[in-house]
């Protein structure tokens, strides 16, 4: 616990067991110093650590015992590497003279969660619980963020050993903050500034380096548009004239099609995913490609870069932007306005301001008025799935850190304990989760986290009675053969009200102004349940496989520029 | 692109859990590595995986770097034939009454430059180092006189460069140390 407590943690998700109770036990003596919050399942703790962590920038940390209790982080830990999240995992283990032996409640913690963490280690002395401790924080949140588990042996949990301060800021096996290559700083400040269309793609690495700043002044000073990538969103304020929108999939027509209209692309911490890239065989021919991560491993993975550059966002960006000419790009950056009016005329209207006669809910236009009403900075904290993509897409944030949303791994029923997490990280901010009926039940034991804690999460239940995105892929590639995609719900709000939470159906979008006000001037948790039309389908839209710049505006029809 | 066959040299620390997470990296993206050995390099406390592995060099060049990436890894390389000098070793066992029969021990010894480590009544151990081809070429010699054992180590190797590749990354980070302890 002190060692926790040297590492500045004062907050911790978790669930209590067999093999780790001697750690809670020692809790019970800090309950001053360290606050724990009792999730309903352990998924749900490492899923609101993750949420903390995003919201905060801090480590987040989980505490779960031996056997089941561990393999429940399984799916958190992956979702955490793959969007570069710090959490640290603190796992109880059968004692070691017990190790191997299929002991009650053993897994093999270590090996089960290598490919899904950043680090793992199992301790088996009580001596090593503060250097590990130390270490594991310094691994958690330096360099490229990820998880950390560390799976402490029962019999080093009760060993006594003298408490000795450890600190980690050094491992001679791992270097997190390359040297910056000056020459290619410079190559790169040449490459911007010989090109005519140029082009910034920010992701979540802007984010983490709290690179913000520097990348709108790169932007301003050059005169360059920015396209975000989903986890990139709120590195620059939507609001800000050079914030071009969304990348991938479902994102915007702007920065799209002129992906593949650019003839330098500055792409920084982020790392060209297949939602974002679409066929990397069609994706940006026309383009000089300049890539930033901390990451090397991510340079030339999916798409090849004629400059790469290692290095932390913030400290690259500043220096390539004391660099670059001050300059404009005027009929460059006016050209996306002919996309995005297009975008606005086929595909947003019809979103934002639907006039079907019974009244069913777009879910575009729920978000969209939700934002509105929060001041458009609220922290948004998503589910996967249709909710999620209308969420990032009709959405505006004004500050960082406003966007968490399980990009890579995609893993629906994170939402609900993400943003409890994030609740508890920002107390004064807003926190505002959209999430699917199919979604909410993954992890709906949670609203026992909520209640115990009074967690002022605004909830809103997006609920159109399908698994809405698979519904929607069905329609499309599979011939409307809605297999397993319906779904018979429960009556969401008596379920909310058996907890002890607010919350309010709303049937008809008349109805859905004064019930977001509702929900806004109630003090504390609130659930709205929007009854959602249940064929919605979220576009535009590039299918799998097609390149970035082909894009569906509804079920047949591919957006072709003029 | 046509695979080919690599070598990887991985340097690390000498801790539990290194070979899965070496190996792993493998296994996800079902690449069978050919051979693997591991031992203490000239460096104290750093161990020296030698992996050979059949594919094309945008992928191991991916896999070398995921490899790197982990924590307790120093360095990881990727090399050629032609950038190495490589060895392996290779013990056969054979019924001694079979190579007496054939007379042909000496040119066995000889031709192949193999050596007899052992001989019993009921059986010889011949040990051969040299490249897999040459220890094929042997094997194909002994095989119809009753080879009962075979066995062949993983490949070992030394870069042609005349320092350890690792020692740059090793003072680089010393560096880093004493900046860090000021």
């Amino acid at each position: 616990m002190r060692a926790l407590i040297d590492q500045g943690v004062d907050k911790v998700f978790g669930y209590p067991g067999g093999q780790i109770m001697p750690v809670y036990d020692s809790l019970y003596d800090y309950s001053d110093k360290i606050q724990h919050y009792l999730a309903r399942h352990e998924q749900g703790a490492i899923h609101a650590a993750e949420g903390f962590a995003r919201a905060s920038g801090k480590t987040g940390v989980v505490i779960a015992t031996s056997g089941p209790g561990a393999m429940n982080l399984i799916t958190g830990l992956n979702d955490a590497l793959m969007d570069s999240t710090p959490v640290v995992a603190i796992t109880g283990q059968v004692p070691s003279t017990l190790l191997g032996k299929d002991a009650f409640q053993e897994s093999d913690v270590v090996s089960v969660t290598l490919p899904v963490t950043k680090w793992s280690i199992l301790v088996r002395t009580p001596e090593e619980i503060a250097p590990a401790v130390a270490k594991a924080f310094y691994i958690a949140n330096s360099g490229r963020p990820g998880p950390v588990v560390i799976d402490i042996a029962k019999d080093a949990q009760v060993g006594m050993a003298e408490y000795r301060h450890s600190s980690c800021n050094f491992i001679r096996s791992y270097d997190p903050k390359p040297e910056i290559d000056e020459s290619a700083i410079q190559a790169a400040a040449d490459m911007l500034n010989a090109a005519e269309r140029p082009m910034i793609l920010s992701g979540h690495g802007v984010t983490i380096a709290g690179a913000g700043s520097e990348l709108i002044e790169l932007a301003e000073k050059a005169d360059i548009p920015v396209a975000c990538t989903m986890l990139g969103l709120s590195s620059i304020p939507t609001a800000h004239p050079l914030n071009k929108g969304m990348l991938g999939m479902h994102g915007n027509l702007g920065p799209n099609i002129n992906t593949n209209k650019a003839d330098v692309i500055l792409a920084v911490g982020m790392r060209f995913d297949d939602r974002v890239t679409g066929d990397t065989g069609k994706y940006a021919p026309g383009a000089k490609i300049i890539h930033i991560d901390i990451d090397s491993s991510e340079f030339d993975k999916t798409v090849g870069s004629d400059l790469h550059i290692h290095a932390d966002a913030k400290e690259a960006l500043g220096r390539i932007a004391a660099l670059v000419n001050q300059t404009k790009h005027e009929a460059w950056v006016e050209s996306f306005a002919r996309h995005e009016k297009v975008e606005t005329e086929r595909v947003k209207k019809q979103e934002l301001f639907p006039d079907n006669e019974d009244g069913k809910m777009h879910m575009g236009e729920v978000v969209n008025k939700v934002s509105e009403a929060f001041g458009h900075d609220a922290v948004l904290v998503t589910d996967v799935g249709q909710n999620q993509m209308f969420s990032v897409r009709y959405f505006s944030f004004s500050s960082p850190r406003s966007c968490i949303s399980s990009g890579g791994l995609g893993t629906m029923g994170f939402g609900l304990p993400a943003s409890i997490g994030a609740k508890i990280a920002v107390p004064e901010r807003d926190v505002v989760l959209f999430v699917g009926d199919g979604g909410l039940q993954m992890t709906i034991e949670e609203l026992g986290m909520i209640m115990e804690y009074n967690v002022g999460v605004k909830i809103i239940l997006l609920n159109n009675n399908y698994l809405g995105n698979v519904r929607q892929w069905q329609e499309l590639f599979f011939n409307s053969r809605y297999s397993a995609t319906p779904m018979k719900n429960p009556d969401f709000v008596a379920l909310a009200n058996a907890y002890g939470i607010a919350g309010e159906n709303v049937e008809h979008r008349d109805a859905l102004g004064e019930a977001i006000e509702r929900m806004k001037a109630h003090k504390g948790v609130y659930l709205l349940n929007v009854n959602i039309e249940e064929m919605g389908m979220i576009f535009p839209m590039t299918p799998g496989g097609h390149g970035v710049d082909e894009i569906l505006l509804n079920s047949t029809e591919y957006y072709k520029p003029v | 692109m046509e695979n080919q066959l690599f070598t990887i040299s991985v340097f690390t620390e000498n801790q539990v859990s290194l070979l899965h997470q070496i190996s792993m990296i493998f296994s996800r993206r079902c690449l069978n590595i050919e051979s693997l050995s591991v031992s203490a390099c000239s460096i104290p406390g750093v161990h020296k995986f030698t992996i050979t592995c059949k594919s094309t060099r945008p992928m191991m060049e991916h896999v070398v770097k995921q490899i790197e990436k982990r924590i307790e890894v120093l360095r990881a390389f990727l090399h050629t034939d032609d950038e190495i000098v490589f060895q392996e070793v290779a013990l056969y066992k054979v019924p001694t009454s079979s190579v007496l029969e054939s007379g042909q021990i000496e040119d066995i010894v000889r031709q192949n430059g193999a050596r007899v480590l052992e001989i019993q009544p009921e059986y010889t151990v011949f040990e051969k180092t040299g490249h897999t081809v040459e220890v094929k070429a042997l094997f194909d010699r002994l095989k119809p006189l009753g080879l009962r054992q075979f066995v062949r180590s993983g490949r070992i190797a030394v870069t042609k460069a005349t320092l350890e590749l690792v020692d740059e990354f090793l003072e680089r980070q010393e560096k880093r140390r004493d900046r860090l302890s000021r």
